[in-house]
């Protein structure tokens, strides 16, 4: 019964949950990045679009939302290739996955930051006779992301979670790092030990840093 | 494409079926043990209340699926031994028991203070406060976030095909082994899931709509 733990052999292997960890930030940054242009183009559409281009939208985000984040994954590196003539590696391919993945729950979050400006601060601009562009950026921009700041710093830890899944197509992140390990020398617990210290302690100084940041950001009293 | 998705449906019912159990399972045993834990967090003793918190936070803090290989293959070596089933199901509902916790939190949390004082006031005892009082106005704050949540384990539970726990998501996949068409197949299993999560969706919706009186 007895399992003597021997955290010898990860240490040895300490390089594979390493660049793991790594990589696993960089697919959530790419990721992220890119969602956060896929929501913003599409929130502005939805608020300024008609009809036809809302239910466009909004088949996009229900789609997305009601699909394992697995099954996407899958389409993407297995499925997609079989009709269209396109080739990319693995990680590529879980990337526009995600980014794709993450653009649907942000639409909803900068088309809410967007609802949630006061009418008389975009007035305000067209009184001080900004142009529709300069009121964009001038105006609406710097609001809202006061306003999403707090929902776009958690979806990007829950996107980095979210990076695991990558293992499932032989993305080398952190999760691939840990089962790496345990197929090569067993030490099962000890990986699976390591890897969960590795992703609290990793999400957790992310969201203490992105307060931080949000404080920082944070101008008057009502934000 | 037709033509392979009629051929997959009948392979499918099996897989379906073990979706849905393990995301009931989930969702009604992490709904007990959530409000249980819930309630040791709002009420209970400080180091019981740390003990809980410690527990959603970690929990809440790991990917799933880091938690499903951790739970199957890490248990048996501390002499816990299940199946994979079983190791699928308690996997998902330490994750949903930490979300219900939070729900729990926030719900009753909303409710003012001077709710709990007129209770006490009226010479209520602690079990009756929460049963006429608290827990009838939290129910509100509570159901809508929680239907959205059983969402979210049905989507979880697609992860439990890693263990080799033939569930909808695994069973496409074995037909995929064999036909060498992967995009029809995916194509109807995002179908599939998106049907049963559009209604739970929707069902919330309705739910929220009801209950909206509560939010002034």
């Amino acid at each position: 019964m007895g399992y003597d733990l021997n955290f010898a052999v990860v240490w040895r292997n300490f390089d594979k949950m390493w660049g793991g960890l790594l990589l696993s930030l960089e697919l959530a940054v790419i990721s992220i990045a890119i969602g956060v242009l896929i929501g913003l183009v599409l929130a502005l559409a939805h608020v300024s679009g008609g009809r036809w281009l809302r239910g466009v939208i909004a088949a996009y985000v229900e789609t997305i939302r009601n699909v394992p984040l697995i099954l996407l994954v899958y389409l993407v590196f297995y499925g997609l290739p079989q009709a269209v003539d396109i080739r990319y590696d693995a990680a590529t391919s879980f990337v526009v996955t995600l980014s794709v993945y993450s653009g649907a729950y942000l639409v909803e979050v900068f088309r809410a930051g967007l609802e949630a400006i006061p009418k008389g601060q975009i007035d305000a601009g067209k009184a001080l006779g900004l142009t529709p562009w300069q009121r964009f950026t001038s105006v609406r921009l710097p609001a809202m992301i006061r306003i999403i700041l707090p929902a776009l710093s958690n979806t990007f830890i829950s996107l980095f979670k979210d990076t695991s899944v990558a293992s499932v197509i032989a993305v080398p992140e952190l999760t691939w790092g840990a089962q790496w390990i345990n197929l090569n020398t067993f030490r099962i617990v000890e990986a699976y030990l390591i890897a969960t210290a590795m992703y609290l302690v990793t999400g957790y100084l992310l969201l203490f840093l992105l307060r931080l940041l949000e404080r920082r950001f944070r101008v008057g009293r009502h934000a | 494409m037709l033509e392979q998705i009629v051929y997959a449906i009948p392979f499918l019912f099996g897989g379906l079926w073990v979706t849905l159990v393990v995301s009931a399972l989930t969702v009604g045993i992490s709904l007990v043990a959530g409000v249980l834990l819930g309630c040791a967090l709002i009420y209970g003793a400080l180091p019981l209340r740390l003990l809980v918190r410690l527990f959603s936070d970690t929990i809440r803090g790991i990917p799933i699926l880091v938690l499903l290989f951790f739970v199957y293959y890490g248990f048996p070596a501390i002499g816990i031994d299940f199946d994979a089933f079983w190791a699928a199901v308690t996997a998902l509902t330490l994750f949903k028991t930490a979300q219900v916790i939070e729900y729990l939190r926030g719900a009753v949390q909303s409710i003012p203070r001077g709710q709990t004082e007129a209770g006490m006031a009226i010479g209520l005892t602690f079990a009756e406060r929460l049963r006429y009082v608290i827990f009838p106005q939290a129910l509100r704050r509570f159901l809508p976030p929680w239907i959205n949540g059983v969402t979210d384990a049905v989507k979880g539970s697609a992860l439990v095909s890693l263990l080799g726990v033939t569930d909808l998501m695994h069973s496409i996949n074995q037909v995929i082994g064999r036909t060498y068409e992967a995009l029809p197949l995916y194509i109807l299993g995002a179908f599939i899931y998106f049907v049963i999560n559009y209604s739970l969706s929707a069902l919330s919706r309705r739910l929220e709509r009801r209950f909206s009186f509560m939010q002034a």
